[in-house]
């Protein structure tokens, strides 16, 4: 699957959510959209001009709008709080654990600009923490897609899906990288390139980045197993095991704090399962200094050359244990 | 059902309450006690509500957001009977389904899960929206404490509401002018909340929250606007020694002290 890469065209996965949420909000009146004032960043303007009434905004008040979502789901409707993932999850947090989480409210969770999409403006902007804060909740799927296929698969299956999600949505362009026709399921990760010497495992806008880091991988002779995590709660616990077994060593790569992400997730199963050698790729628990998504994700060692130094780096740990 | 049978249940339903804190060795007793008489007219006289049908698309909701109170709401549950009146006696029993703070997925008649202060409101102004978004008949009531009405969250849930011109949605608030450590003129003083709600656009009476013949009246009443009741309560009410004492927050009587209870609570029962 070395031509996985479909397109070269970036997308904002924001205008694959909002054209299934307008395909889903005429097909079903009980579809609602709640924000935070936060109508133009949530790409709501369509969702607006057609069902001025069914967006419910709330205005500048986090914590309402996640308690006013449970309310609607409460009253049979089909509620989608959005906005920016920085304020959705931290400015709200026992909100979303009590009212969403705990009370089984069917509410859709749509962090937008997530991870470090909102770049320059700083660390009080940037949600690298939100991985951390809503998997330890139960009764919350987190799912951060990796494409507008995989964003469009996922908004889909969410509205099927009976009770709370939390879906991260960045803004930072992404190539389409799985099959048009691709369908989501919860807690499955998705084998986008096979190999046996390393694992590579990311979500989100990491991903696109983790294929060409095999490619430059490939180069050099080593085969790299590319795994996409949407999922980080309920982990693909088969597969992470699979990959340990079968490659011996796992590298993670995310747009999110090194603690309590996508890496740690996996480092749970992995030390209860299977352990191999493991990196954890992502903000090194600090306070980012100012740049663009892109400039700050290569900053952290997450560019494709990086990527595929560091694998190199985990591989030799691997055969220096044999 | 009339003030008098209502004031009768309201007796019946302290005298259990008193009990299963007496037996479980915990609870809130104070804060029970003062809003028991409002959740008895609720559940007894104006809420439109079927026990065999908890979740009745067209049911009146009702949102405890003072959670902490959740035996007394156990307590008036089972009276109706959404749950049996012998369950109360598991009351934070390990694996009872009566816990703290109240459960929706566990305990029929619980709309949304509280405890943390300040989370009832807002959930409280998206039943009401979500009615007048689908045309639903329904009427939303939620009841917090004054000493909660310090938490942020519920500013924005008032705010909201008048926006949305939500007519459908009370709000009780259980003034018994005293919080867990002290007072509430010495801790953050809200009262007088009058003015303040009215300011946000709501209409306000004011009551005496534990005069039923007051609850009543100002519950049934209908305007234009969300509507606040401020309901003057004494913490403790009816058991003489625990009353407007703030100790009684979450004290547990000793034997000497529930006889006591009991026979103040069993005149004219």
């Amino acid at each position: 699957m070395k031509d996985v890469i479909t397109s070269p065209k970036l997308h904002d996965c924001r205008d694959a959510f909002v054209a299934v949420l307008e395909r889903l909000g005429a097909a079903n009146p009980k579809v609602v959209a709640v924000c935070n004032d936060s109508v133009g960043s949530s790409k709501l303007g369509g969702f607006k001009s057609k069902w001025p009434e069914r967006l419910v905004n709330v205005g500048i008040a986090e914590q309402n709008m996640v308690g006013v979502g449970a309310g609607l789901a409460n009253g049979g409707l089909l509620p989608f709080v959005c906005g920016a993932a920085c304020f959705l999850t931290g400015r709200s947090l026992e909100q979303i654990k009590a009212d969403i989480a705990y009370s089984n409210a069917n509410v859709k969770l749509i962090g937008i600009s997530s991870g470090m999409a909102y770049g320059e403006l700083g660390p009080t902007h940037h949600s690298i923490e939100d991985f951390a804060w809503t998997r330890v909740l139960p009764n919350l799927p987190v799912i951060a897609p990796c494409d507008s296929i995989e964003t469009a698969a996922a908004v889909e299956w969410a509205a099927r899906y009976e009770g709370p999600v939390f879906l991260r949505l960045s803004r930072v362009g992404v190539p389409d990288l799985l099959p048009p026709d691709h369908k989501f399921e919860l807690g499955k990760a998705n084998l986008l390139r096979d190999g046996d010497d390393i694992t590579l495992v990311a979500n989100g806008t990491l991903t696109h980045r983790m294929l060409k880091a095999a490619d430059i991988l490939a180069e050099q002779g080593i085969g790299a197993r590319v795994l996409n995590m949407a999922t980080v709660r309920p982990i693909d616990v088969d597969a992470v095991v699979a990959a340990a077994r079968e490659t011996g060593a796992i590298l993670t790569a995310e747009e999110h704090s090194t603690f309590g992400g996508l890496g740690s997730a996996i480092a749970e199963f992995v030390v209860a399962e299977a352990p191999v050698p493991m990196k954890i790729l992502g903000v090194p628990g600090i306070f980012a200094p100012t740049g663009s998504a892109e400039f700050l994700l290569d900053e952290f060692g997450m560019s494709p050359a990086a990527i595929a130094e560091a694998a190199v780096a985990l591989i030799a740990r691997k055969s220096s244990r044999a | 059902m009339q003030p008098n049978d209502l004031d009768r249940i309201a007796r019946q339903i302290r005298l259990r309450d008193l009990q299963a804190v007496f037996e479980a060795g915990a609870g809130h007793i104070g804060g029970e006690m003062s809003a028991i008489d409002i959740l008895t007219a609720l559940y007894f006289r104006v809420l439109r509500i079927w026990p065999d049908q908890p979740k009745h698309p067209e049911r009146d909701r009702f949102v405890l957001s003072k959670g902490h109170v959740a035996l007394a709401l156990y307590v008036t549950l089972a009276k109706r009977g959404f749950i049996s009146e012998e369950e109360i006696g598991t009351f934070l029993k390990p694996h009872s389904r009566l816990n703290g703070h109240p459960n929706c997925n566990k305990v029929p008649g619980v709309e949304t899960n509280t405890g943390p202060l300040g989370h009832g409101l807002p959930v409280a102004v998206g039943m009401a929206k979500a009615a007048k978004l689908t045309g639903a008949n329904y009427r939303t009531y939620v009841m917090t404490g004054d000493g909660e009405m310090q938490e942020g969250s519920n500013w924005e849930a008032i705010a909201s509401a008048a926006q949305f011109g939500l007519d459908n949605l009370t709000l009780i608030i259980d003034h018994n002018r005293f919080q867990q450590g002290a007072a509430l003129k010495d801790t953050n003083n809200l009262a007088p909340f009058p003015a303040k709600l009215e300011a946000f656009g709501w209409d306000v009476t004011e009551i005496n929250g534990n005069a039923m013949d007051e609850i009543v009246p100002a519950l049934e009443r209908r305007g234009e606007r969300p509507h606040c009741i401020v309901a003057h309560t004494n913490k403790g009410h009816g058991i003489s020694f625990m009353q407007d004492k703030v100790d009684w927050h979450h004290k547990v009587p000793n034997a000497e002290q529930y006889e006591i209870a009991v026979a103040e609570l069993s005149e004219a029962l």
